[in-house]
């Protein structure tokens, strides 16, 4: 047996023995997704008892170093991990920001103090971070970004606002974009991190279309941060940044920009009904669904390429924005005709029968798939200039 | 296996496309055009092909070929497509060797070796109206003698007319049979039509052609399967050329925006363009790794080939077919001159997407696959 073998069969053992079964069944409500920190309740003991038992494995995040908190597994064995818990259609034991995104930026940019001191809690789900980026007036353009940390020796006093700052109401600690350097655009730019309850920090909650409120604005006045708790260096947060923003890009570009990978059409031939010859009893909308699931079939070989690709340094470094312009637009125009094939029954909006409205608010939803982390329009510019080498601006 | 080129494949590539385009560019296609050449394609540059091996990759080693996989003649196509090269490449090398080879038997130890040697031209007789149908073949073969005597007409026949043997699908009692018709069989008559991209396809007319018992392909009543294989090699191939011809339009399209100047600018400075050439850009990326994984499932023999094949000529399709229509529109006035390469790109799309089922024929199997 192959030491990759061996690791596979550990692997399963240890899910079979410490997976609790209630973490095994299909992610029903937003409550369901284990996201920790300070103020997380646990939804029910089987959620408690599999983030203890992953954390204490490293399992949270499988390929972070031991010293951090996670299992230090090589590229192989992650995919191997990832492997068996859907096997078992094992939920995530921790999802976060922290996770995401800010673990990353550590890796990359963090001294050794700052990988230990931070890197461990997220590991272990005791801290929820929240990610400072957008402004009120700074959305595609983000340099142009206003919120200010004014220098005062030995901490900078913060003053400004952020928005569309996810779950800002349960994070403990955000890690930020703010201007220390006013005459400086880009590289006026430092990567802070702060507690979400120091004095001065507020959040606001904003109603969604899709009628929920995963974003908020957030005010700081007068907040004071001690100038150890940055990324970096002072006044390059930049780098950090545009580092983040590939990342989440290849992310989303390797994780399902596209939404639901599958056809569309068979999924609504209870609704729509068929005809003798077994096709969809509406020919345009099948057709729109066949055309569409032609697409999805597409991308779907593109996302295997794309990775193959990058994981081999072989793709262009501007190729995830294609990605995810592709797959985001592809997201939305599924759940076009998701609400089309739903009919009438796609309309209700809070109705038991349709788990609250799920499709409604998810259709809602993914109409900001094409806005959050660089909108459509920005991602063809990215294409335009760095891939097609066009010219001007 | 990863979903790009290997070295041996990229090393393919290497030597094919400066070869094809040095000896067949886009000037190649319009030489033939300016003299009314009778054949369809040249037969000195099919000489050079052979030289290289070419005609027989797909021919299994037994058969005196390179024994290779639909990645690496989709290579070859992806230049001819760059290139507007007019080949029986496609048809005789991709095709027809798909089925013979599927086959087995008399008729593959008579063709794959002479293919593989450039000697055979072969061309196939599938469709029968003006659009794509292999579902209703109405062409008969009655049981006749020894052998068979085939009935019917077929259409958008490449190089019908110059063909050494002709693969002929017609319906038996039992089902559906392939037959291997050679060029001088009695009551085979073929009427080739000049297209609209320069290319010669023929109406051919069965008229009580008679065959021996040894002109099946494969087993009587049993030809389906050979069919499909032959189908699925020519879809996958066309789209394959599908996506050099996006290409090659783009990529001239792209350079264009870098080179026009209107109101002082390059329009490539226009973000109203730069949107447009981006998006492009995309459909054609996504086009690209759909056809490999198509190309890729068939090397597998992966029965999931099918449903790939169809998405592939339907996506290579819609793609090349943006990048041609944006190609004109950017290229302004001149796009619309003869004297442009642009506009050759347009007719090239257009024949190709109509050829083994067009984007729509493709876009309902895709439905059908999926059970709706």
């Amino acid at each position: 047996m192959s030491e990759l073998d061996a690791f596979r069969t550990e692997v399963r053992d240890w899910l079979e023995a410490n997976c609790p079964a209630e973490m095994r069944e299909p992610v029903r409500d937003e409550n369901d997704i284990c996201w920790g920190g300070r103020k997380w309740v646990f939804k029910n003991e089987a959620q408690k008892t599999w983030l203890e038992r992953c954390a204490a494995k490293g399992y949270t995040v499988p390929d972070w170093p031991k010293a951090y908190g996670g299992a230090g597994l090589t590229p192989e064995q992650t995919k191997i991990f990832k492997q068996e818990m859907k096997r078992i259609h094992a939920r995530s034991p921790l999802d976060s920001f922290g996770i995401w995104m800010l673990g990353p930026a550590l890796l990359q940019f963090g001294t050794e103090e700052q990988k230990v001191e931070y890197l461990n809690p997220i590991a272990r789900g005791e801290i929820r971070w929240c990610q400072g980026y957008s402004e009120p007036g700074s959305g595609s353009d983000l340099v142009s970004l206003q919120t200010f940390g004014e220098d005062k020796g030995d901490h900078w006093v913060v003053n400004g606002s952020k928005i569309w700052t996810s779950y800002a109401d349960k994070a403990d600690w955000i890690f930020c974009l703010v201007r220390t350097d006013k005459a400086n655009k880009y590289q006026g730019i430092t990567f802070m991190l702060f507690d979400m309850e120091s004095k001065g920090v507020t959040t606001k909650p904003i109603l969604l279309i899709s009628g929920n409120s995963p974003f908020c604005e957030t005010f700081f006045d007068d907040v004071e941060v001690p100038k150890t708790q940055f990324i970096g260096e002072v006044n390059r947060g930049w780098d950090v940044a545009k580092y983040l923003l590939g990342h989440e890009r290849e992310m989303i570009s390797g994780g399902g920009a596209g939404g639901d990978m599958v056809s569309i059409g068979g999924a609504f031939a209870k609704a729509i009904g068929k005809n003798e010859a077994g096709e969809l009893d509406d020919p345009i909308l099948r057709a729109e669904m066949a055309a569409f699931d032609v697409d999805v079939f597409a991308y779907r070989a593109m996302g295997e390429r794309f990775m193959d690709m990058w994981k081999t340094g072989r793709a262009h470094p501007a190729s995830s924005n294609m990605m995810k312009y592709v797959g985001t637009e592809l997201n939305k125009r599924r759940h076009e005709l998701v609400m089309s094939g739903g009919g009438s029954e796609a309309l209700e909006w809070d109705s038991e029968e349709t788990k609250g409205g799920a499709r409604p608010r998810g259709w809602l939803r993914t109409k900001a798939n094409s806005i959050e982390g660089g909108t459509s329009e920005v991602m063809l510019n990215v294409i335009a200039k760095r891939i097609l080498d066009l010219p001007g601006a | 296996m990863p979903l790009y080129h290997n070295d041996d494949q990229a090393m393919l590539k290497d030597s094919v496309a400066p070869f094809v385009a040095e000896q067949a560019p886009v000037s190649h296609l319009r030489q033939l055009r300016d003299s009314a050449d009778a054949t369809g394609f040249s037969r000195d540059l099919w000489a050079q092909f052979t030289e290289m091996g070419l005609p027989g990759m797909l021919v299994p080693e037994a058969h005196g070929g390179l024994g290779m996989g639909h990645m690496e003649a989709g290579i070859v196509l992806e230049e001819i497509g760059r290139n507007l090269t007019p080949s029986p490449f496609l048809a005789t090398s991709v095709g027809a060797v798909a089925a013979l080879a599927k086959a087995g038997g008399t008729q593959a130890d008579r063709w794959l070796p002479v293919i593989a040697s450039g000697e055979a031209i072969i061309a196939l007789a599938i469709d029968e109206g003006a659009k794509h149908r292999p579902e209703r073949i109405a062409t008969t073969a009655t049981r006749a003698g020894n052998g068979f005597r085939l009935d019917g007409k077929k259409s958008f026949v490449l190089h019908g007319h110059v063909a050494d043997m002709s693969i002929v699908a017609a319906k038996t009692d039992g089902g559906i049979t392939l037959f291997a018709v050679p060029k001088d069989a009695k009551g085979l008559t073929a009427d080739p039509r000049r297209l609209v991209d320069s290319s010669l396809a023929s109406h051919v007319t069965l008229d009580g052609v008679e065959v021996d018992a040894d002109a099946v392909i494969g087993e009587v009543d049993a030809g389906q399967g050979i069919l499909d294989a032959l189908l699925a090699a020519t879809r996958t191939g066309a789209a394959a050329e599908l996506v050099g011809v996006g290409q090659g339009a783009m990529d001239m399209t792209v350079n264009y925006l870098k080179e026009r100047k209107q109101f002082g600018k390059l329009i490539g400075e226009f973000q109203g363009l730069q949107h447009r050439a981006a998006h492009l850009y995309g459909e054609m990326e996504v086009a690209r790794a759909t056809v490999m994984k198509a190309q890729q499932l068939l090397d597998e023999g992966n029965a999931g080939a099918k449903l790939m094949v169809s998405v592939a000529k339907a996506k290579a399709g819609r793609a090349a077919n943006l990048a041609v229509r944006e190609g004109v529109q950017m290229h302004g006035g001149i796009g619309m001159t003869d004297e442009y390469d642009i506009g050759l790109y347009m007719k090239r799309d257009r024949a190709l997407a109509e050829f083994m089922g067009d984007v729509h024929y493709h876009i309902d199997q895709v439905a059908r696959m999926n059970g709706y």
